[in-house]
């Protein structure tokens, strides 16, 4: 059985090494690594079949990050998973650092699949994974974890309809649905909705949740797995920022770093 | 000089389809992905005979090279074509992050590459691949000469771990190289012995390099010639063996002379023993419609061209 508190315990200690990580890199991406901290935990300490001391087991479970800019609760939901020494993550940025500004898999931090940071290209990789795992009717399963704003560009939606095409039911991708982006709201930047009917339209599966629910999520994730016949997408609202009640929801929160004298502050404010 | 013949004239592209056919017999992981050219790239016998291991991809390109990517990470060889432009500048970005950067298994197999595309015109005649996929680390590039170097080349790939760019064309060209060849990957191939002149060429211009050594002769130039198939990494010991004796080069390629061979045996006989160099190859101009004898000749990538480029270097020489 899962113990949601536990979890939600879980995602308090990574929003505290969020906002750490983030103050001593002095740069990086705040808001989006804080809304999707419930999502990172749900997956790391629930849903994915993997094995942090042997990251390249054959029958782990995939997780393609699209949208690296959040790689500090990537990060950090690695090291407390047991992939790497938590006290790693305070390299984050650093010169010569595993933890590169958006993951690099050159530079060897065990747990990543995959280089990303230029947006909209995870789902074609997510895809080419699940269709070889069907190929070779491998059990394990893949996820890919978008942003909204990225839903923007134009190679998703080829990746979306070739998902769909090969009935590719061992996909799951989930949007982070906080509706901003460094520009400001979704909605000016550049509409996306309707959201759920563009991925219907394109053969998806389409659920939805509260993204900062452990327990929504992980309903959510194991419906996900129950549908069979074409892939599955779950529109996750979140809030940038969650947790730290101060910066909820303000996009100007999307790609700064907290300033060293706000993190007592902001860790209180996770309590 | 070494006398060179062929029996008959083949597509490079052929070359790609039979050697992709011989993996599919002899390698259960190797995949294939074509974004709807399977015709034009001859990967239709692949298809045909592995249907489970091959994804049509749709006219999207893009998504095309993520694909491959993942099944790389599965454990996969995926081997994905199309026409050389929408295989490089059309995808730059998708093969930087997650194929080179992330330095994955993938195989990216152009066809159609250059002029010798022909009648479709500048939009297909892509110029510019070679250097756009070799400033990226972590990426082998491989243009062949004939039918079998690239039946041989594709062979070889599989068993090679880490990204590569194969680049071939359209055009029957002279298959002159052995069936069955052994191809070693950023091994040069010494064609012709000579004394007086280098001629370093890659792809179908290997054949008129050699056609241009005959023609030397007469003239009473001895020229040497060094078939370069892999463009990086680049055999740098046999050039500088081979130019520390003839003292000039020329180079010869289907591409732009910037960002081509010509433009990388350049950097390094400047660093290494500067020489006087002439580069057969297309300066800084998009093609046009004809068929591929026109254009190369209108483009100045034709036999005569390199005779001429060897004269004048020969020229420049202070012995």
């Amino acid at each position: 059985m899962v113990n949601i508190n536990e979890l939600e315990a879980k995602a308090k200690i990574i929003r505290a090494d969020v906002i750490k990580s983030l103050a001593e890199a002095g740069s990086g991406h705040l808001g989006g690594s804080l809304g999707l901290s419930d999502v990172f935990v749900s997956l790391y300490f629930h849903i994915l079949s993997h094995k942090p001391s042997k990251p390249d087991w054959e029958n782990r479970d995939r997780l393609i990050l699209s949208i690296g800019h959040v790689a500090p609760v990537f990060y950090a939901s690695l090291a407390h998973a047991g992939y790497f020494p938590v006290s790693e993550l305070m390299t984050l940025r650093k010169l010569g650092s595993r933890l590169q500004g958006h993951p690099g898999k050159e530079h060897g931090l065990p747990g990543i699949e995959l280089s990303a940071g230029s947006l909209g290209q995870g789902l074609s990789v997510a895809v080419g994974l699940a269709l070889g795992a069907k190929a070779d009717k491998k059990t394990w399963r893949v996820y890919s974890i978008h942003g909204d704003g990225e839903l923007q560009e134009g190679s998703i939606w080829e990746a979306a309809m070739s998902a769909a095409h090969y009935k590719l039911d061992n996909l799951t991708a989930l949007v982070d649905r906080n509706n901003v982006q460094i520009d400001g709201k979704t909605s000016d930047v550049m509409e996306i909705e309707p959201l759920a009917d563009k991925w219907k339209a394109f053969g998806w599966n389409v659920l939805h949740c509260n993204g900062n629910n452990i327990k929504e999520i992980i309903q959510t994730y194991e419906k996900a797995k129950m549908h069979k016949g074409s892939p599955s997408v779950i529109i996750a609202k979140t809030k940038m920022g969650k947790g730290v009640k101060s910066i909820e929801a303000d996009y100007t929160w999307h790609g700064k770093p907290p300033k060293i004298e706000q993190v007592e502050s902001f860790l209180k404010e996770l309590e | 000089m070494k006398k060179y013949t062929y029996t008959e004239k083949k597509d490079t592209r052929s070359g790609f389809g039979a050697g992709l056919y011989e993996l599919g017999k002899n390698n259960p992981n190797v995949v294939a992905l074509c974004a709807d050219l399977t015709g034009s790239l001859k990967m239709n016998e692949f298809a045909n005979e592995f249907p489970d291991r091959f994804f049509q991809a749709g006219i999207a390109e893009a998504n095309m090279i993520g694909v491959a990517s993942g099944l790389s990470i599965g454990g996969k060889i995926p081997f994905a074509g199309t026409f050389a432009n929408f295989a490089t500048g059309r995808v730059y970005d998708q093969i930087r992050q997650v194929v080179a950067y992330s330095d994955k298994n993938v195989k990216i197999c152009a066809s159609h590459a250059g002029i010798t595309l022909g009648e479709d015109g500048a939009t297909h005649q892509i110029m510019e691949d070679i250097g756009l996929m070799k400033m990226l680390p972590n990426m082998t590039v491989i243009n062949t000469c004939d039918y079998n170097q690239t039946k041989a080349a594709t062979m070889a790939i599989a068993d090679f771990v880490g990204p590569v760019y194969l680049r071939f064309g359209r055009p029957k060209v002279p298959n002159f190289t052995l069936p069955d060849q052994k191809f070693e990957i950023g091994k040069a191939i010494l064609l012709n012995e000579g004394s007086d002149v280098t001629i370093i060429a890659t792809g179908h211009l290997v054949w008129k390099a050699i056609e241009a050594c005959e023609i030397l002769e007469e003239k009473g130039i001895s020229a040497e010639i060094i078939n370069i198939h892999t463009i990086k990494p680049l055999d740098k010991k046999a050039v500088l063996e081979s130019v520390k004796k003839t003292k000039c080069v020329v180079t010869a390629e289907e591409h732009m002379m910037n960002g081509g061979l010509g433009d990388s045996i350049a950097q390094l006989l400047a660093l290494e023993m500067p020489t006087p160099l002439e580069m057969v190859a297309v300066d800084d101009k998009f093609g046009e419609s004809g068929t591929p004898d026109e254009l190369m000749k209108k483009y100045g990538i034709d036999t005569l061209d390199v005779v001429a480029a060897a004269e004048k270097v020969v020229g420049r020489v202070v012995r």
